[in-house]
Formats: structure tokens, sequence, C-alpha cells
């Protein structure tokens, strides 16, 4: 068979837009089902960038830090394991755990003795994210790095990246480890096989409230927006000192210590 | 036909087997709901009874992605122009709060075993 040059681009152009209104078809099969609109609900919580300081000064012992863990731990019915399976959101470690770049040889005692507060540090390069096959673990744009754990498929690459060890597996179904009913009937609980950690209470901002934790904490824990010059952290920031867990590894944690 | 009585009477038992689901059909009683319980403190559901009854499934994966990545929590229905806060365990289960009667009776008459329960809560039925 013959074929001219101009039959030849007749059928190319053809084929070209067979395929580009079947890509326009695919395209409007992705678009919105429900009829109805979306809308962001009144009074929620935003900011630019989300971020949480802590002033350890006014946390001495592990009984200072227990009413913000026990407020986080019932907000989000996490479970209560005493073992290596344990699911952690929100929890305490030493200095030298929690700051190892931080290590002086001769560190003054009282900083040195006491507990940390540790949570996830919703960094603004989260490796966790970036390691994720199924986006599960994604960073919105408040800086909150948040979980749907529908797609989470238990594959623990995020536990592998995440330098601060703030995500947790659950080994077990966690609700063989929870009250009946749960702590809070109107939050979720997690399944066997998936990863969970801190969501900065995202759930709560929707409504308007601040974090759990930060409720909890009466002052000693600030709460706001890193954008904003004028805001409760920003001021905090600019007038304490403070740092930051593993700053070198270029992660930008959004959670800050009051030294 | 070489054996025919055996050969014949084989025939006879297969088809009879073969063509079972036709005439046990026949014996049996006609299919005609799942026998799913509405609920009555509501006139309607947050769209048409047709559109939830087709896209419910897809209407809640589209909630889920919309209130967690979007961070758009609320839904204003087209039906009735009413918003509703987006949440299966809070808004759907508040209506719905007959699981057995309403989710289950369609879900198993179809076949279909979600499993929204090993995380959502059912509300009148604890964890």
């Amino acid at each position: 068979m013959k074929t001219s040059r101009r039959h030849f681009l007749k059928i190319a152009g053809f084929s070209a837009m067979a395929l580009a209104s079947g890509l326009a078809a695919a395209g409007a099969a992705e678009a919105q089902i429900a009829p109805g609109r979306y809308v962001k609900r009144d009074g929620m919580l935003t900011a630019k960038r989300w971020a949480m300081v802590i002033d350890t000064r006014r946390f001495r012992t592990e009984a200072d830090y227990a009413p913000c863990i026990e407020a986080c731990q019932k907000a989000h019915n996490i479970p209560d394991i005493h073992d290596d399976r344990n699911v952690k959101w929100i929890w305490t470690d030493t200095f030298e755990h929690v700051f190892p770049d931080e290590m002086n040889a001769h560190l003054n005692t009282a900083t040195r003795s006491k507990p940390y507060l540790l949570l996830c540090n919703h960094c603004t390069n989260p490796p966790c994210v970036r390691v994720c096959p199924t986006q599960a673990t994604y960073k919105m744009e408040d800086g909150i790095v948040a979980m749907d754990y529908h797609r989470c498929i238990g594959c623990r690459f995020c536990m592998a990246g995440c330098p601060y060890g703030a995500r947790s597996f659950n080994f077990v179904d966690p609700r063989n480890y929870l009250s009946n009913p749960v702590p809070n009937p109107d939050f979720p609980t997690r399944m066997i096989g998936v990863v969970e950690k801190c969501n900065f209470c995202v759930e709560r901002l929707a409504e308007g409230k601040l974090p759990a934790c930060v409720e909890a904490a009466r002052g000693a824990i600030l709460f706001g927006d890193l954008e904003d010059p004028n805001s409760n952290v920003r001021q905090a920031l600019a007038a304490r000192f403070s740092i930051r867990r593993k700053p070198s590894l270029g992660t930008q944690p959004g959670v800050y210590y009051l030294i | 036909m070489y054996n025919a009585k055996a050969v014949i009477l084989g025939i006879v038992i297969f088809v009879a087997i073969f063509s079972s689901p036709f005439w046990t059909s026949w014996i049996g009683k006609d299919y005609t709901n799942t026998g799913v319980v509405l609920p009555t403190n509501e006139k309607t559901c947050i769209e048409d009874t047709e559109f939830m009854r087709a896209n419910h499934m897809r209407l809640l994966n589209e909630w889920r992605d919309q209130a967690l990545r979007e961070e758009n929590r609320e839904y204003v229905s087209a039906l009735t122009g009413k918003k509703f806060a987006i949440s299966l365990q809070n808004t759907c289960m508040k209506c719905h709060n007959n699981y057995a009667e309403f989710c289950e009776k369609c879900h198993v008459a179809n076949s279909v075993y979600p499993y929204c329960w090993t995380c959502h809560i059912i509300p009148t039925e604890g964890k």
C-alpha cells in the first residue's frame, strides 16, 4: 500500500484528536461527583505555617507533662500498650536523646537532667512525606504534616524516614487496648497495620479550638502562626533563646523549645 | 448407542443439576428489596435518594479527600441548600444510627463488605 504524505498527516491528525478527547473524558471522569458545594467551616483557626513553642522552663518533671499527654491520648483514642508495640503521639525523653546535637560535655545540670516533651515536628521538609509510596502522608498548605489512614498500606517507610521517631506502627488492633466506649467517640480509632502520629489536632483547629496538649498546658505551650510577626509564637521566639531537634538534618521542624 | 441407558440417565442428571439455579428459583420466593429500614427523623438525606443509593460510596471518598486534604470540612447540599459537617461518624451515622437495619442489610444482600468500622465508630454500638 502506498501512502501519500497528505494521507499520513490526515490519519495522524485524527489519531491525535481521538487521543486528546479520550484524555479529556478521563479528566472529566475525575471531576466532582457530589452535586453540592464544598466549603470551609466557619470559625476554623487558620495560619500560613502552624508552629508550636514549648517553654521547657515551665516543665520540671514527668508529672508536669502528664496532663498534656493525657489530653492528647483521650482526644485521639490512643491505646496504652506498655511494651515496644506502644503507640506514641506525644511522649517524653531525656535531653541527650531529644537534642543529640546539643550535647556539650559539661551542660548545666538543670537543663540536662529533666525530661522534654516530644511530638511530630511537622517539618517544612518532611522526609516521611517524600518516602510515602501512597501519599497517605502529605503536607498541607498550613504546614501540618497530615495522614490519611485510608491510604496507609503499612509499609513503614515513613518510620524509617522520620529522624525523630514520631511515628508508630499498629502491630495489634488498638481497640484491644482501649476502653469501651472509647475515650472520644467523635474521633475514629486506627486499625492494625497502619502507621500513625500526631496530627497537630487538625480536627480541633477546624472547630476553632487549640490543640489538646496546648489547652492542657495552660500557657506553657504556645501554638500559632510562624509567618505572622505579631503572633504569640514569633514574639516568644524573639524574646527567648530556643532550639529545635536535629537542625543539622535540614528538615526545619515546626516545634521549638525555649531553654 | 453403546451403553445408551447409562448415558441418557447421565445426561438427564447433568441437565437437571446444571439448570438447578433456574428451577429452584421457581420454588423460592421472589426477590423484592433488601429490607433496608430508613431513618424516620429526617425527610431527606443530604442529596436525593437515587443519588445516594448509587453514589454514596463515591461521595464518601470525595468527602474524605475534601476534608482531609483540602480542609473543606462542610458540604452544602444541592437538594436543600443545608450545610453538613463532613463526617461519616458524626453526620451520616447521626440519622442512619441503626447499622444492622440500614448499612448491613444492603451490604450483605449485595455481598459487599466495606471495612469502615475497623477505625470509625458506630455511635450506638461502642467500639
